[in-house]
C-alpha cells in the first residue's frame, strides 16, 4: 500500500465558493492509503508546492493527489515540483474539482460531493500507480531525404544550412523532378530552370549534401534517431567521377531510339545519354534496355570515343547502408496517363497532347526549341483547345476523386503564353470550376480571359475527333445551354496529378501511412502537415498531396525545420506512457501490429517460462520511441496481454469504481 | 402525386443519385440527341436535384433520348442521366397508363437517321 | 403515504484526453452548467476504452455511459476515434440485447472548442437517463449494500 498525500486547492475562491473544501479533506483522509491530506490556497504558487515538497518528505508519500484544476493546466507543474522533492513524476495525479466541478455547480451541496467522488478515483487511480521512467534514445545528427525534386531539394539545402549533413537518394539519373521539364511558372511566368537550376547547383555543391542520384531506398529498419536505410545504387555503366559530361559518347551512340523521357516521349535520345543539359550530375548514364554492348554485345564505340574513359560496361549494383536521425519523404507526383479517356482520342490522335507534354513543346530546351507546333506535321497550330480536369474530380476508376490543384493556373498561364507569343492562334479553355485560390492568383487567370483574349467556356469536353484533317471538340456550354463544336488543330489535356509510384513502396518501408490515393498521411490535418504520424519521418511537397511550387517550397521549409528540430537534440526524452505487452498473455496473433497507427509494435521469438513449460514463443514487444500511447493495441488485444502504462486497465477500472460507488 | 414524392419516385425508380453531379456538362457534351432535346441531360439532373420535375414530367424531351448511355459511360461522378430520363419515361407511362404514341402514328415520327430508341433498349437491356 | 426520493443517476463519462477533455474544461471555463452527476474519466484516446469499463461501469451502478471523444478525422492518433465507433456500435447493441437500452450508452464527438455542445450533450444525456430510470440490469448483487 502506498502513502498518498492528499492536496486540496481553493484557487482563491474559484474552488473554496462553491466546494467545501473542509468536507473534501475530511472524506479523502478516510480513503484508503491516504496518510495525509491538506488544503491550501493556491497549491500552484511556490509555496503551495513547497507545502507538497516537505509532506513529501515529511510522510514518506509515495503517491500524490492534487485536487484542483484541469491537469491540462498544471500536471507537468506538479510533476515537476514530485521530480524536485524525489518523488516519481508519474506518482502524481490531478482530481479536476474547478473545470469540472466548481465552475459548472452552482449548489454548493451537489458540488462538494461531485469533489468527493472524483478524489475518491483519483486517489483510487494513483494507489495502483507505478513510477515511471522517461527513456532515451540517441539521435543520428544526418537526414536523409527521399527524392530530388524542387520539395527534396529544399528541404535537404534547409538542413544542411542548419549544420546537418543530409543525404538526397534521387530515382532518376538528374536531381530536379517534375519542376526541370517545365518552362515558365505561375503567376509571375519567370522561367522555371532559372529558378530551380541554381538550386540544383547550390545542393550539388553544398558541403552538407551529398546527393545519391540514380539510386532508390531499398529497406529502411530502425526508429526515430536511429534508422538505418540500404540504398541500392543502380549500375550507371559510366563513373561519375571520371565522365566530364562532355556529350561525345551521345553523339557517336549508333542506337538512338529510344523515347526521350525528360521530353514526355516527344523525341528520341540515344542508350547513352544526359538526361538534359543542365542535369546533375553532368554524367552520362547507359539504358541498359537499349544498348547495344548491354543487351547484345557487339558496338561499344562510346567506350572507345570516351577520352574520360569513363565508360565502364561492368559495372554493377551497389549497395550503401547508412544511418540517418530522420527522413523526408519528397517522392513528388506524375500526370496520370489519360489513355483510358478514349473520347479524347490521346492515343489516336497525335495532336492530342497532355499540359506536360505541351510544357516541353513550348520549351527553350524542348525538342521543337521552344518553337509551338503541331506534333503530327510539325506546321502552325491556328486553334488551340485546352480541356480542364481530365481525371480530376472523377470518381469513376479512369480518373483521382481529388481535385489536382494546380491544373486551373498551369492551364492559364499556357494560353496566356501561347497568346502572348503567337496572338494569331485562337485559344479555348472548357472547364468545370476556375480554381485560382492562391495570391495574385485570380488576378492572372482574369489577365488571360480579359487581356489576352483567351476563351473560357464553362463546360466538359464530350468528344474529340478527326474531319477534313481537323480536330473536332464538342463540348457543353452550359451558360448558354448548347452543345457546340469548335475546329482545333491542337488539344490539350490538363492530366491529372497521382502520387508517385514509388510513395507506396517507400511509404509502406517507413510504416508511413498512406491514403487511398497514395498520399502519405499527415500526423494532423491542421497541426502537423508536415510530420508523418510515425515519429521521424516528414513529408515534403506533392507527396502529401497536390500543391504548386511555392507551397511545396513553403512546406519543405517547415519539414527541413522539423528535421533540424529532431537532429539538433542529443538525446530524445521517450514518453513513458506507452503500452506494454505481457509476455505471459501474449499469443503473437498480430491484432495490436495491426493496429497499431505508428508502426510501433514488432515481434520477437522469446523462449519463455510459463510455469515450467519452457518454449519459443511469437510475443509482441513495443518500441518505447515510436509508441505515442494511444492505446488502441490494449483494446484489439484478445488476451489482455497489452496494457498502457500510465492509464492501466486496472487503472481505469478503480477510476470507474470509484465514481459508481453510491 | 405530389412534387417532393414525384423527385424521391425518381430517384428510387433510377436508382441514380443527382447530388452527385457537380455540373460539368460531361452528360450534355457527349448527348448525340442533345439538338434534339429541349431539355439537355444535365438540365434534367438540375431540375431533378431542384425538384422542378413536373416540367420534366411534361416535356418531349425523354421521348428523344436514344437510351444510349453515353452519359452513364462518360459522367466523371457515377450520376447516370440517362436512369433519371428512363425513369420519367416510366413515371409518364404509369401516369397516362398508355404509351405516347399508337402504332399507326410510329412512321411519321421515325427519324431514319437516328438508332431507334427502342431498338436501341432493347440491345442494352438483353445484353447483360 | 411512501416518500418518492428525486432519482439521481450515475453518470460516467470518458473524455479522451486532446479535444473532449478539454471541451469539458471549456465548458468549465466558460461556466456552462451541466448536471454534477456526469463524472468524467480521462484517457488518452477514445480508441482507449475497453469495453469492460463500460461493463464494469454498469456493474458497478452507472445508470449511463457515455464516450466522447474528437470528430471523426481529428484524432490525435488518427484513427483511435474510428475504432472507438466501431466497437461501440458492436457493444452497445450487445447491451442493448441484454436488456440495457440504447438510451443508456453514447458515442459523441466533442471538440476543444466545443464547450457548449459538451454541456449541451451533457444534458441531454442526462435527461435521457432520468427519463429511463434506474439500470439495474447489470448491477451486481454482490455489490449491494
Amino acid at each position: 500500500m502506498l502513502n498518498i498525500g492528499v492536496f486540496v486547492c481553493w484557487c482563491g475562491s474559484n474552488i473554496a465558493a462553491t466546494v467545501d473544501i473542509d468536507q473534501v479533506v475530511a472524506a479523502a483522509k478516510i480513503q484508503p492509503g491516504v496518510v495525509f491530506a491538506t488544503d491550501y490556497q493556491y497549491m500552484c504558487s511556490e509555496a503551495g508546492q513547497k507545502i507538497m515538497r516537505n509532506a513529501v518528505l515529511e510522510h514518506k508519500l509515495d503517491g500524490v493527489v492534487i485536487c484542483a484544476c484541469s491537469p491540462r493546466m498544471h500536471e507537468a507543474t506538479f510533476r515537476k515540483n514530485a521530480e524536485k522533492s524525489g518523488l516519481n513524476p508519474f506518482m502524481v495525479e490531478i482530481a479536476n474539482i474547478r473545470e469540472h466541478v466548481s465552475w459548472i455547480h452552482k449548489d454548493k451541496a451537489v458540488g462538494t460531493v461531485k469533489a468527493i467522488a472524483l478524489v475518491n478515483a483519483a486517489i483510487a487511480k494513483v494507489s495502483l500507480n507505478a513510477p515511471l521512467i522517461s527513456g532515451e534514445s540517441s539521435v543520428t545528427k544526418r537526414a536523409l531525404v527521399i527524392g530530388g525534386g524542387i520539395a527534396g531539394l529544399q528541404t535537404a539545402l534547409d538542413i544542411a544550412e542548419a549544420g546537418f549533413e543530409v543525404d538526397v537518394v534521387e530515382k532518376l539519373p538528374t536531381i530536379g523532378g517534375n519542376m526541370a521539364k517545365i518552362d515558365k511558372t505561375f503567376p509571375t511566368l519567370d522561367c522555371a530552370a532559372c529558378i530551380l537550376t541554381p538550386k540544383m547547383v547550390d545542393a550539388a555543391s553544398h558541403e552538407n549534401i551529398e546527393l545519391i542520384t540514380y539510386s532508390e531506398v531499398e529497406s529502411v529498419k530502425g526508429f526515430v534517431g536511429s534508422f538505418k536505410a540500404t540504398i541500392r545504387k543502380k549500375a550507371r555503366y559510366v563513373d561519375e567521377v571520371a565522365c566530364t559530361g562532355c556529350g561525345v559518347c551521345m553523339a557517336k551512340c549508333p542506337s538512338k531510339k529510344s523515347l526521350n523521357e525528360f521530353n514526355c516521349g516527344l523525341n528520341n535520345r540515344p542508350s547513352v545519354y544526359i538526361p538534359f543539359a543542365q542535369a546533375i550530375p553532368n554524367v552520362a548514364v547507359i539504358d541498359p534496355q537499349s544498348c547495344i554492348k548491354l543487351t547484345r554485345d557487339k558496338c561499344g564505340l562510346c567506350q572507345t570515343v570516351c577520352e574520360a574513359k569513363a565508360i565502364d560496361f561492368t559495372q554493377k549494383d551497389e549497395l550503401i547502408e547508412r544511418e540517418y536521425g530522420a527522413i523526408v519523404v519528397a517522392t513528388g507526383f506524375q500526370p496520370i496517363k489519360v489513355d483510358k479517356f478514349d473520347e479524347l482520342g490521346y492515343s489516336q490522335n497525335k495532336d492530342v497532347i497532355t499540359s506536360l507534354e505541351l510544357e516541353r513543346l513550348m520549351n527553350a530546351a524542348g525538342p521543337t526549341g521552344g518553337k509551338l507546333q503541331k506534333v503530327s506535321d510539325g506546321s502552325h497550330p491556328h486553334d488551340i483547345v485546352f480541356i480542364q480536369c481530365v481525371g480530376s474530380r472523377d470518381c469513376t476508376a479512369r480518373g483521382k476523386n481529388y481535385c489536382s490543384k494546380i491544373c486551373c493556373m498551369y492551364t492559364t498561364k499556357h494560353a496566356m503564353l501561347i497568346r502572348d507569343k503567337y496572338p494569331d492562334i485562337n485559344v479555348t479553355v472548357f472547364y468545370i470550376d476556375i480554381r485560382t485560390a492562391g495570391k495574385n492568383y485570380d488576378e492572372f487567370y482574369r489577365r488571360a480571359a480579359e487581356d489576352y483574349g483567351v476563351t473560357y467556356i464553362k463546360g466538359q469536353v464530350g468528344k474529340v475527333y478527326e474531319e477534313d484533317g481537323f480536330l473536332v471538340v464538342q463540348g457543353s456550354d452550359l451558360i448558354s445551354n448548347e452543345q457546340i463544336k469548335i475546329k482545333a488543330d491542337m488539344v490539350v489535356l490538363a492530366a491529372a496529378i497521382e502520387a508517385d509510384p514509388s510513395a507506396k513502396k517507400v511509404a509502406s518501408m517507413l510504416t508511413a501511412s498512406i491514403d487511398t490515393n497514395n498520399f502519405l498521411t499527415e500526423a494532423h490535418a491542421k497541426l502537423r502537415p508536415v510530420e508523418s504520424p510515425t515519429a521521424g519521418i516528414f513529408l515534403s511537397g506533392v507527396c502529401q498531396g497536390p500543391k504548386d511550387i511555392p507551397e511545396t517550397v513553403a512546406q519543405a521549409g517547415a519539414a527541413a525545420s522539423k528535421v533540424i528540430g529532431l537532429l539538433v537534440k542529443n538525446k530524445l526524452v521517450t514518453n513513458p506512457c506507452v503500452a506494454i505487452a505481457d509476455e505471459m498473455l501474449c499469443s503473437g496473433c498480430s491484432n495490436c501490429f495491426n493496429i497499431c497507427p505508428y508502426g510501433a509494435i514488432g515481434y520477437e521469438e522469446k523462449l519463455v517460462n510459463d510455469h515450467g513449460i519452457r518454449e519459443t514463443r511469437r510475443l509482441a514487444v513495443v518500441n518505447p520511441a515510436l509508441c505515442q500511447g494511444c492505446g488502441a493495441c490494449s483494446v484489439a488485444c484478445p488476451s489482455g496481454a497489452m496494457d498502457l502504462l500510465g492509464f492501466t486497465n486496472k487503472q481505469i477500472m478503480a477510476e470507474v469504481d470509484a465514481i459508481c460507488k453510491k | 402525386m405530389h412534387k417532393n414524392n414525384l423527385k424521391e419516385e425518381i430517384i428510387r425508380i433510377s436508382g441514380a443519385s443527382p447530388n452527385k453531379c457537380m455540373k460539368c456538362g460531361k452528360c450534355s457534351a457527349t448527348c448525340p440527341s442533345f439538338n434534339e432535346m429541349e431539355i439537355a441531360p444535365h438540365m434534367f439532373v438540375d431540375m431533378v436535384i431542384k425538384g422542378r420535375v413536373e416540367q420534366l414530367v411534361m416535356s418531349d424531351a425523354t421521348n428523344h433520348c436514344l437510351s444510349c448511355f453515353a452519359c452513364v459511360e462518360r459522367c466523371p461522378r457515377g450520376v447516370e442521366p440517362a436512369h433519371i430520363i428512363e425513369a420519367i419515361r416510366v413515371i409518364k407511362l404509369r401516369q397516362s397508363g398508355a404509351p405516347q404514341i399508337t402504332p399507326a402514328q410510329i412512321a411519321s415520327v421515325i427519324d431514319t437517321e437516328i438508332p431507334q430508341q427502342a431498338l436501341v433498349s432493347a440491345f442494352r437491356k438483353f445484353r447483360k | 403515504m411512501q416518500e418518492v426520493k428525486e432519482f439521481k443517476p450515475n453518470i460516467v463519462a470518458f473524455c479522451c484526453n486532446w479535444c473532449s477533455y478539454a471541451g469539458a474544461d471549456l465548458a468549465g471555463s466558460s461556466r456552462l452548467s451541466y448536471p454534477a452527476e456526469v463524472k468524467i474519466i480521462r484517457v488518452p484516446c477514445s480508441g482507449r476504452v475497453n469495453p469492460m469499463f463500460i461493463l464494469k461501469a454498469f456493474e458497478k451502478g452507472a445508470d449511463g455511459v457515455i464516450i466522447c471523444g474528437c470528430h471523426p478525422g481529428d484524432c490525435h492518433y488518427n484513427t483511435g476515434n474510428f475504432y472507438a465507433r466501431r466497437r461501440m456500435a458492436l457493444l452497445y447493441s450487445m447491451l442493448d440485447f441484454m436488456g440495457i437500452e440504447k438510451g443508456r450508452t453514447r458515442v459523441e464527438w466533442v471538440s476543444a472548442a466545443e464547450g457548449a455542445k459538451f454541456a449541451n450533450v451533457m444534458n441531454k444525456f442526462t435527461s435521457d437517463i432520468i427519463e429511463l430510470g434506474e439500470c439495474v440490469k447489470l448491477g451486481d448483487i454482490r455489490c449491494k449494500d
